[in-house]
């Protein structure tokens, strides 16, 4: 019997190679119609694990690029539902790899947690992170995602102390996100991202994928035997909203890839 | 009265919860620094030498205590008496000065050098950079590119006292989009930097910190009204758009069962959505922030644009002790709009010689639509309105 994350913790194998691409793309960015080809072409351009964020008014975790992104997608009419179907359609046009929504609090309370989680598995979603969700308040949503066969995942960072690691380590049955430095996301070198890989290492047996920050292939290569996957959101999301946006997209994570 | 009022202190709630609202619903890189937040303001507030020093500059810089205006004329036209707490006389012009004094003792007791804040009207982001030029501290404010324009005296102002005042988002931004920035700028440089939230909002324990802080106005009104009517009012009225003038003055009147606690909101425009600030009468329960109250937001969970004219109460959200005290029907809490809180405003300079904040004379408002009988109206004028002279005329020769 499979159980919640067993898809992302095969798609992101503990290995002293060099980590696997998470890419990130924005629901509904630059329009509605483009976000399912996306989602395709990141697969094809070697994406391990992709991780699909549903707009939000106010994301605090969020820099300028992803913001803007956001803006732009719910000012085309995104919504939460339709982001599912997005995924709905993107497997249903033959999408394997993990899907990982990442979204706000707010917006998945308003679906409702239960039907939030419900839906998106029935979308094919496999698993949620929930950034402005603390660990104390996760019972809820685990419980849901849970019943609904979603893989939770947690985020720690590098003013995150060691009990608290533990916790997030404990509470993860997807991956653990590790956040690079303190920050939002976008730019800025993740100066702190081996220390805190490290630190997580010894406290879990959960794939560890490193984010914020990362948007060279060089980075992707040093971090060979610390991180598991890495998380690329910017760089994305760019290529994302600029000409011939699907064959950029497949180019830049290929590019990460190192194919 | 002799001194300033003292701080209400209470234990922070568990988990920061207000009833079903409040919490702390923020990015992990944070979450620490609000623990050792809330450790080290229980420590600082059991503190009698923390204490001493807050009450020396609310009593020898800051003008406290603020007195109580018993407005003559005023309650001629409400048909009871009217009483004012003159925040507006607050040294910058408004109470927003009590909760950044504190703060920032707060934040030199945990070593912190650096402080941003958001604003809205100004008050705040004006109280926070004054109290850093005090205390030499770093200072950053951001603010919305709406209000930087309806404010540029405070904008000014801040300036000329050593802080970097930050423009946010895009021409129509306001107080929601500078606290998300101010949010962000934290999450980056949290090591070395305290927030400074504004009002009675944000993640836990920033509510209850705040309105410890302000909790000064109503034990001083408190005792002003013993003193000076000889009687506690039947009516506390204060504006409301995070809510900490009216939680400072609600704060001393909570046992007081047999006094009514009337918050007002911003009416704005109407009611339709994005016409106004009304986020207790025309919202939903939602999380903005970092912390869950009323919010005005759409079925999707998406936060909604807001207009007042009066930047402070132009805010999506409340502070969740507000949206407690509703749900328990401890306070009642109104929305007026743009034209009665202009009329208000008239009023008070007209017949009491106060120009008040457009926010506050909201709260003026209120307490002239009581019913004309009855006890003593408690009004807290919380801010004064030279600030708001710009968008008076503005508004008026349009």
């Amino acid at each position: 019997m499979t159980t919640a994350g067993d898809a992302i913790r095969a798609a992101l194998p503990s290995s002293d190679e060099e980590p696997r691409v998470c890419p990130y793309l924005m629901a509904g960015f630059p329009e509605p119609e483009a976000t399912v080809d996306l989602l395709l072409a990141a697969e094809a351009g070697g994406g391990a694990v992709i991780e699909v964020g549903i707009p939000h008014s106010d994301p605090l975790a969020d820099g300028p690029t992803i913001q803007a992104a956001g803006r732009l997608a719910l000012s085309r009419g995104m919504t939460s539902r339709l982001a599912l179907a997005q995924v709905a359609q993107a497997r249903s046009r033959g999408l394997r790899v993990p899907v990982v929504l990442m979204t706000y609090l707010n917006p998945v309370a308003q679906f409702g947690l239960e039907e939030f989680c419900r839906a998106a598995a029935a979308a094919g979603v496999d698993g949620v992170l929930v950034p402005d969700l603390p660990l104390e308040e996760m019972d809820g949503l685990g419980r849901a995602a849970s019943r609904a066969g979603l893989a939770l995942c947690t985020m720690v960072a590098p003013t995150t102390p060691e009990q608290r690691l533990a916790l997030a380590a404990a509470r993860a049955s997807g991956f653990v996100y590790c956040v690079s430095r303190t920050g939002v996301t976008g730019a800025g070198e993740p100066t702190e991202g081996a220390g805190l890989l490290e630190r997580v290492r010894a406290l879990s047996d959960r794939p560890l994928v490193l984010g914020f920050g990362v948007r060279r292939r060089s980075q992707v290569v040093s971090l060979a035997g610390l991180a598991d996957g890495v998380a690329v959101g910017s760089r994305i999301v760019e290529a994302a909203g600029g000409d011939a946006a699907a064959a950029a997209v497949r180019d830049v994570v290929a590019e990460l890839c190192g194919r | 009265m002799n001194g300033p009022g003292r701080l209400i202190v209470t234990a922070p709630p568990p988990r920061g919860r207000y009833g079903e609202f409040g919490g702390s619903f923020v990015p992990e890189t944070v979450v620490p620094a609000l623990q050792e937040l809330e450790a080290a303001a229980v420590e600082a507030l059991s503190d009698p030498l923390f204490l001493a020093e807050f009450y020396g500059l609310e009593a020898g810089y800051a003008g406290r205590p603020t007195p109580l205006h018993h407005a003559r004329r005023l309650s001629e036209r409400a048909g009871r008496p009217v009483w004012l707490k003159r925040e507006d006389l607050l040294h910058t012009g408004a109470h927003k000065l009590n909760n950044a004094l504190g703060q920032l003792l707060l934040a030199k007791r945990m070593g912190k050098h650096r402080i941003v804040a958001e604003t809205g009207a100004g008050q705040h982001g004006l109280a926070t950079a004054t109290a850093c030029a005090l205390l030499g501290m770093e200072c950053v404010v951001y603010m919305g590119r709406e209000d930087m324009r309806r404010q540029a005296v405070n904008v000014a102002k801040m300036e000329l006292l050593g802080a970097r005042v930050e423009p946010v988002g895009d021409p129509a931004a306001t107080l929601k989009d500078a606290t998300s920035e101010a949010i962000r700028y934290w999450v980056t440089n949290v090591r070395d930097t305290h927030y400074v939230i504004g009002s009675v909002v944000g993640p836990h324990p920033y509510p209850w910190l705040v309105r410890t802080l302000q909790s000064v106005i109503g034990s001083e009104a408190r005792a002003q009204m013993l003193e000076l009517a000889g009687r506690l009012p039947e009516v506390v009225v204060a504006s409301v758009g995070g809510g900490s003038n009216a939680i400072g003055i609600f704060a001393a009147f909570l046992p007081d069962t047999e006094v009514q606690l009337l918050g007002v909101e911003a009416g704005g425009r109407g009611p339709q959505p994005g016409a106004n600030g009304a986020s207790l009468g025309l919202g939903t329960p939602g999380v903005l922030h970092g912390s869950r109250s009323y919010i005005l937001q759409d079925p999707d969970g998406q936060v909604l644009p807001t207009h007042s004219i009066s930047a402070g109460l132009d805010y999506p959200g409340v502070g969740p002790e507000h949206a407690n005290l509703l749900a328990t029907q401890r306070a009642s809490y109104i929305a007026l709009d743009d034209r009665q809180a202009l009329e208000a405003f008239h009023l008070t300079t007209r017949l009491e010689g106060i120009i008040p904040a457009l926010e506050s004379s909201h709260a003026v408002a209120a307490a002239l639509r009581l019913q004309a009988a009855g006890g003593p109206i408690l009004v807290c004028l919380s801010g004064r309105g030279d600030k708001d002279l710009e968008t008076v005329l503005g508004w008026e020769s349009a």
